[in-house]
């Protein structure tokens, strides 16, 4: 079972345990290494910005302004450089200086950060990439100057680019920690995600087993109740359940036991003044001829019904010995053919009603009183309900553990009501509702059944597509007892 | 007619059975107890006992064993089905047949004639005596001997002896013995056969080694010899 099944619920568990630790240390990963990278970037950003900002303040600038005196100011500014050493350019009109002589204009000085700054006097700033990826920082600052309250640009603007490569590696870092944290981080989650599980799980496979062995008819099944966690309070629960089900099973079982005593009970108080009575009927049956014919028909019928009664009696026992288990089986071996042409002798049967078809030299280990009780029911009921001829089919064949024994009943009848057949082995059924009583026991067929039963076979009843019912017993060629 | 000891503790079934064999012509006897069966045994001599075997005071099986340390009386028990164990013990004891009750008086006659019957013997009366080994067997006399020693056999004992030992070697099942020697049906108890059987071998057989004269044919049923 557990094999078949995709995932496990510990596999489950522990999955679900480590998506909850990964998605965690990931959110915190993440979100220190924001704010973290916005921290560093922020504050090297500000520091470069206002210190480019006061150092162009501090310088006078005189315009017009010639080339020489531009690079002085960029020179001068060039050594200033915060939080990290940069490279100042200066532009003004046409004129292109930088702290680099080689390179009057920056590569990573863009036209938006240009505009920004000559259209609105203050000082801007971008985080740019150069061509190999390295991230600068480029500020622009406008040099002004003051008249009469207003801010006017001088034109002149001064552009600083700070590389941010110690920046870079520091978030760098960072990133690694988190990474090289987090992996070790899930695997030592493992650990408590397992022991989690088993904890869990422990529960869940005893209550299992307990619920399995419940299933197979061990009521006194409980369950060790250990902390107080929901899974105690289902082991509780299940233990009460356990508890509850052997109690009404305890109880059904004992009605059960008392029913079929009483029945067996009331038989057996029965049968002693029954033997009495049917040892004296004769008595009353040969008398009878010498009295008046109200007496005598009187005397009739209690010796009619006295002979009925001492056979549902009888029955009753047998059907009782069944329920009690006490059937026995005597066995002994027959000739198959024999035994059976001997059932239909002893009831008369041996006529033209019955047409049999009895394999020669067939030998059979069976109860031959059973046998004879279940053959004679079988054919006296295809004779009384069905109609002849009946025919009776005796075969064999092999099966699974051994040979077994087939006997076919069929009569010409008009078969068995679909809504008779599946009760056509009950106690006391009346295919008939307003035919209270039949000839037999009403008992018969079950009795016929668990007489099949108690030799290892199996008696099934149907109707034939050419019309009339069948009866076919399948039991072992050698039954045990 | 026969002179029929019943010993049953129930009274309807006392009366009853014995008003049912008195009408048929049988001279009976009855007893509440098996002390009272068994004083009846010296006076009135019967020629057959219908015991019941459930009875106060020593059961059915103890007066069975009673009756045989002294009598070679048919003993026929009176029980109920299902009381399977006492029908056993009760044929080890020695009775020679049973009856299920409830029973109509013609079923319980029908069984007392028949283990009345005397054999009627297969091959034509033979007079004179039979010796098969150390057994003589008269089959006119209805005795037997085994060296020279009289052994007292019940009827259904030497019924079936005889019915065995007049076609030595034939293998009889135990239905055909059931109906031969019993008059019983084809499908009654083979149980009979085999208690008496084996009372039979405890008395002629040499205890020490397997039977000799009635031998047990596998999967078939019981024989005489070969010797």
């Amino acid at each position: 079972m557990r094999r078949i099944a995709p995932l496990g619920l510990r596999t489950r568990l522990i999955a679900a345990f480590l998506l909850v630790a990964a998605i965690s240390a990931g959110t915190t990963a993440a979100l220190t290494y924001q704010q973290a990278r916005n921290a560093i970037l922020k504050q090297t950003q500000d520091t470069a910005v206002s210190t480019l900002r006061d150092q162009v303040e501090q310088q006078e600038v005189r315009l017009p302004l010639e080339q020489q005196e531009l690079q002085r100011i960029v020179i001068e500014l060039g050594k200033r450089g915060k939080p990290h050493p940069w490279i100042i350019f200066g532009e003004y009109g046409g004129t292109r200086v930088s702290t680099n002589p080689g390179t009057p204009t920056s590569t990573v000085i863009t036209d938006s950060l240009r505009d920004r700054v000559r259209n609105n006097q203050y000082a801007a700033f971008q985080r740019v990439e150069d061509q190999r990826g390295n991230p600068w920082l480029t500020i622009g600052v406008p040099a002004v100057f003051e008249h009469n309250g207003y801010t006017e640009a001088t034109g002149v603007v001064f552009y600083a680019s700070v590389p941010l490569s110690t920046e870079k590696q520091t978030v760098e870092a960072m990133v690694e920690a988190a990474q090289q944290g987090a992996v070790p981080g899930l695997a030592i989650a493992v650990v408590p995600a397992l022991l989690a599980a088993r904890s869990v799980l422990r529960p869940v496979r005893d209550m299992r087993r307990a619920a399995q062995k419940l299933g197979r008819g061990r009521l006194d099944t409980r369950i060790e109740v250990r902390g107080a966690d929901e899974l105690a309070g289902l082991a509780r629960t299940f233990n009460e359940t356990a508890r509850a089900l052997e109690q009404s099973v305890r109880e059904l079982q004992e009605a059960e036991t008392r029913a079929r005593r009483f029945a067996s009970d009331v038989s057996h108080e029965l049968r002693t003044p029954l033997a009495g009575m049917l040892a004296v009927t004769e008595v009353l049956d040969e008398d009878a001829a010498r009295l008046d014919a109200d007496t005598a028909k009187a005397l009739h019928l209690v010796s009619a019904e006295t002979g009925k009664l001492a056979v549902l009696v009888e029955d009753l026992m047998e059907i009782s010995r069944f329920d009690a288990r006490a059937a026995e089986l005597n066995l002994d071996d027959v000739d198959i053919a024999e035994a059976v042409r001997k059932t239909l002798e002893r009831r008369h049967w041996d006529d033209d009603r019955v047409v049999t078809e009895l394999p020669d030299g067939v030998r059979a280990r069976l109860d031959p009183r059973r046998f004879d009780v279940v053959l004679a029911n079988l054919v006296g009921n295809a004779l009384r309900h069905g109609g002849a001829p009946v025919h009776v089919t005796v075969s064999t064949a092999s099966g699974g553990d051994g040979e077994r024994l087939l006997i076919d009943v069929a009569d010409s009848g008009p078969g068995i009501a679909p809504e008779v057949l599946p009760h056509i082995f009950d106690r006391f059924f009346k295919a008939d509702a307003a035919r209270t009583r039949s000839a037999g026991s009403g008992l018969g067929l079950a009795i016929t059944l668990e007489n099949v039963r108690l030799h290892g076979g199996t008696l099934r009843a149907g109707n034939r597509p050419e019309g009339g019912a069948f009866f076919t017993l399948d039991m072992p060629l050698e039954a045990r007892a | 007619m026969p002179r029929v000891l019943l010993i049953e503790d129930d009274p309807s079934i006392r009366e009853g059975v014995g008003l049912g064999l008195r009408r048929r012509g049988h001279d009976v006897q009855a007893a509440e107890t098996g002390e009272e069966g068994l004083a009846l045994m010296a006076t009135f001599h019967p020629e057959l006992v219908l015991l019941d075997l459930m009875l106060p005071g020593i059961n059915g099986v103890q007066v069975c064993h009673r009756i045989r340390q002294t009598s070679e009386v048919p003993i026929i028990m009176l029980t109920a089905r299902g009381d399977d164990f006492d029908i056993v013990i009760g044929l080890e004891a020695g009775a020679d047949d049973y009856i299920v009750k409830p029973a109509r008086t013609e079923v319980i006659e029908a069984r007392i004639k028949a283990v009345l019957r005397r054999l009627s013997d297969p091959v034509g009366t033979r007079p004179g005596i039979e010796t098969h080994g150390e057994l003589a067997i008269d089959r006119a006399g209805l005795t037997v001997a085994k060296n020279g020693e009289r052994v007292a056999l019940a009827p259904s004992e030497i019924k079936l002896l005889l019915h065995l030992s007049a076609s030595p070697e034939q293998v009889f099942s135990r239905q055909q013995l059931l109906e031969y020697v019993w008059d019983h049906s084809y499908h009654a108890d083979a149980r009979l056969v085999d208690a008496c059987v084996r009372r039979l071998r405890h008395k002629i057989e040499d205890p020490a080694r397997s039977p000799r004269y009635i031998q047990t044919v596998r999967g078939f049923g019981y024989r005489f010899g070969p010797l």
